[in-house]
């Protein structure tokens, strides 16, 4: 079994987030640590890109400070590598732009992948249409590209299901990353929809923040994804933010166990 | 391979979200195209509304001045609200319009298409936001408050180099944010799949319409056609009906700001090179990890790190070439053209008037060298004073 898939059989799983690089390298280090021992389940490490047309404004700017230390994709490469070493073993994966890859040179990039143990990819712009762009490189260094499907997918959602390989990322609703005090439940038809297709996990992302919302959509979905919610507090508290996010790690994994398997 | 594709170039790098939304947009467009109700209504606008057929003015003073080939302007600044932008407005938020939506949204950069976004809007009953760089907004106040005349509501844009990409990115937030009843009507020939395609057809009646007149005026095809590249909207307009006369040599005119050799310049084929971004692939100034580059040019209207993917397509097979223009012989061009017929070009248009200063005299008498006056320079007075250090009291 492909090694993101797999992480979802620890219960309903939580997936946080990050930006690399905000507010350095050696507090994403202890971050991520702190996080796979709080019980994530598996972390997306945002790549910093220029311009990040997916993203409200809490990761829009987490990604110009991370660019501002001066925070590269080797960096964060050389990053995974010592997690590696030190013994962090769940699926880390890339959330970045299609030109983080491509500009970097596609080749290299997946080979630097398979190299330091980034599992996964996740291109918000790079989407079903075009998947042919990095598919071959994908398969020949064994990186999984995290497919998405959103309220809008409708009957594109059991095409993009039938392909997903490790998990299919649901957003939750209209609109950029950042957190909303409420959720709609349109992505519940679409997940049902994929679930005809596939048995894929379907993780749900984009707004959510609070362990109720965590229970809420754990109910409907195998996986809940937090970002901007965690990259607020990394905001706030910058180096000092590893205790506080590896407690809200722990309550949220709690939260979403409370919905079982 | 993916649709919408220029050889390597084009495609459809958008956010999922986007996609059902694009495809929408394409079944409507291949509809409508073909629809001669649509093509009636639209014909009906940009004749008796924007003033089509923009006259093809022959450049008497400038060519004997310049002493070789004959020199004629399209006067795409003659459109109303004063540049080729309108082409594309009103037929996208007529588009918009018979697709049931009822808001468009736009970028803009010198504020041109805004413009033509919310004059079309005004026309057709739709609601309109715009948004712009806010530093943009400063260079170009004078536009600001035209949209907001026009019944638009501008939102200036805080986020990264505070220009045209960035009012590029929100436009781009904004669509996703509310999807259902609103159109983006993107502003040059770039953006994912249909968009390049939907803007090149909006603005080909520049070429089609010079290619008519210069043969009632000369009996022959043009032997250059310039024009200035942002995106590339007017120039893929002028060029498009020629590309398969290969005698005509089409020029692109790139805004090289303080020179190619320096970090201020957007002068994308020169100095860029193949990327994703905006919804497509085609050619970008970025740095060795694909980060976007914040460029430079006086121009807010070509001060863009990226290029529509025909452009790319058209580089890449040589059928036309890309030569950067300063700021500096933009802004001798813009005075030039004003001294010399009369005439106030766009800062922007001033760059493809730049280059026919050079390529002009190394020409034959017998040919022909056509110069697509994209827009006028009336918003550009303000800002060309500054650059000269002079101060005005409005």
């Amino acid at each position: 079994m492909n090694r993101i898939t797999a992480a979802f059989q620890n219960g309903k799983a939580f997936i946080p987030f990050l930006t690399g690089g905000d507010p350095d390298i050696e507090t994403t280090e202890r971050l991520i640590e702190a996080m796979a021992d709080a019980g994530a389940d598996i972390i997306e490490i945002g790549v910093p890109f220029s311009d990040p047309i997916a993203e409200g404004v809490v990761i829009q700017e987490a990604s110009q400070r991370a660019l501002a230390v001066g925070c590269t994709v080797d960096q964060l490469f050389d990053m995974v590598a010592r997690l590696r070493g030190n013994g962090v073993n769940i699926p880390l994966i890339f959330m970045g732009y299609g030109n983080s890859v491509y500009g970097y040179g596609a080749e290299k990039f997946m080979a630097r992948c398979k190299e330091t143990g980034v599992d996964g990819l996740i291109l918000p712009d790079v989407p079903f249409e075009e998947r042919e762009e990095f598919a071959d490189l994908l398969e020949a260094y064994g990186v999984t590209q995290i497919s998405m499907v959103a309220p809008t997918s409708r009957d594109r959602a059991r095409a993009i299901a039938r392909e997903a390989r490790g998990f299919l990322y649901c957003v939750s609703s209209l609109g950029v990353t950042g957190v909303r005090t409420s959720i709609s439940d349109q992505i519940g038809e679409i997940i049902a929809l994929a679930r005809e297709e596939s048995d894929t996990p379907c993780a749900i992302g984009f707004g959510v923040s609070t362990p109720e919302q965590a229970r809420d959509m754990a109910k409907i979905a195998d996986g809940v994804i937090v970002g901007s919610a965690i990259v607020r507090q990394i905001a706030e508290y910058g180096r000092n933010s590893v205790p506080i996010v590896a407690e809200y790690v722990k309550t949220m994994k709690q939260a979403v166990l409370s919905q079982g398997k | 391979m993916s649709k919408g594709r220029f050889g390597p170039y084009g495609g459809q790098y958008a956010p999922e979200t986007m996609m059902a939304a694009l495809e929408e947009l394409e079944t409507a467009y291949e509809h409508f195209k073909n629809d001669p109700e649509f093509q009636k209504e639209l014909d009906y606008l940009l004749r008796e509304y924007a003033g089509r057929p923009s006259l093809l003015y022959y450049a008497e003073k400038m060519t004997k001045d310049l002493g070789g080939a004959k020199i004629y302007l399209k006067r795409e600044d003659l459109n109303h609200t004063g540049a080729h932008k309108i082409n594309n407005a009103l037929g996208q938020v007529l588009l918009a319009k018979k697709m049931g939506k009822t808001r468009v949204i736009a970028e803009t950069g010198a504020g041109q298409h805004g413009v033509a976004t919310a004059t079309a809007a005004a026309l057709l009953n739709m609601e309109c936001e715009v948004f712009m760089g806010e530093e943009d907004t400063k260079r170009q106040a004078l536009n600001v408050f035209r949209m907001e005349l026009l019944g638009a509501k501008v939102h200036p844009v805080m986020s990264g180099t505070r220009t045209l990409k960035d009012a590029v990115n929100e436009t781009m937030r904004e669509w996703v944010t509310r999807i259902a009843d609103t159109h983006y009507v993107i502003g040059s020939c770039m953006g994912p799949h249909p968009f390049p395609i939907i803007v090149r057809d909006f603005q080909k009646i520049i070429g089609e319409e010079i290619k008519a007149q210069l043969l009632e005026k000369e009996g022959k095809l043009p032997d250059a056609v310039l024009a200035c590249v942002g995106g590339g909207s007017n120039a893929i307009g002028a060029f498009y009906d020629f590309i398969g006369d290969e005698s005509v040599r089409l020029v692109g005119c790139e805004a090289a700001g303080r020179g190619v050799d320096t970090y201020e310049t957007a002068a994308t084929v020169a100095t860029g090179r193949a990327g994703i971004f905006h919804g497509m692939k085609s050619l970008f100034c970025q740095d060795e990890y694909g980060q976007i580059a914040p460029v430079y040019s006086i121009s807010a209207g070509l001060d863009y790190p990226g290029i529509g993917p025909e452009h790319a397509y058209l580089a890449l097979e040589k059928r036309a070439e890309y030569v950067p223009v300063t700021d500096d012989e933009a802004v001798e061009a813009f005075g030039y053209l004003a001294r010399t017929e009369g005439i106030i070009p766009a800062v922007e248009s001033a760059h493809a008037v730049a280059y026919a200063m050079k390529l002009a005299p190394t020409m034959g008498k017998d040919q022909v060298l056509v110069i697509n006056l994209s827009g006028r320079g009336d918003k550009d007075v303000a800002a060309i004073a500054r650059y000269k250090g002079v101060e005005l009291y409005e």
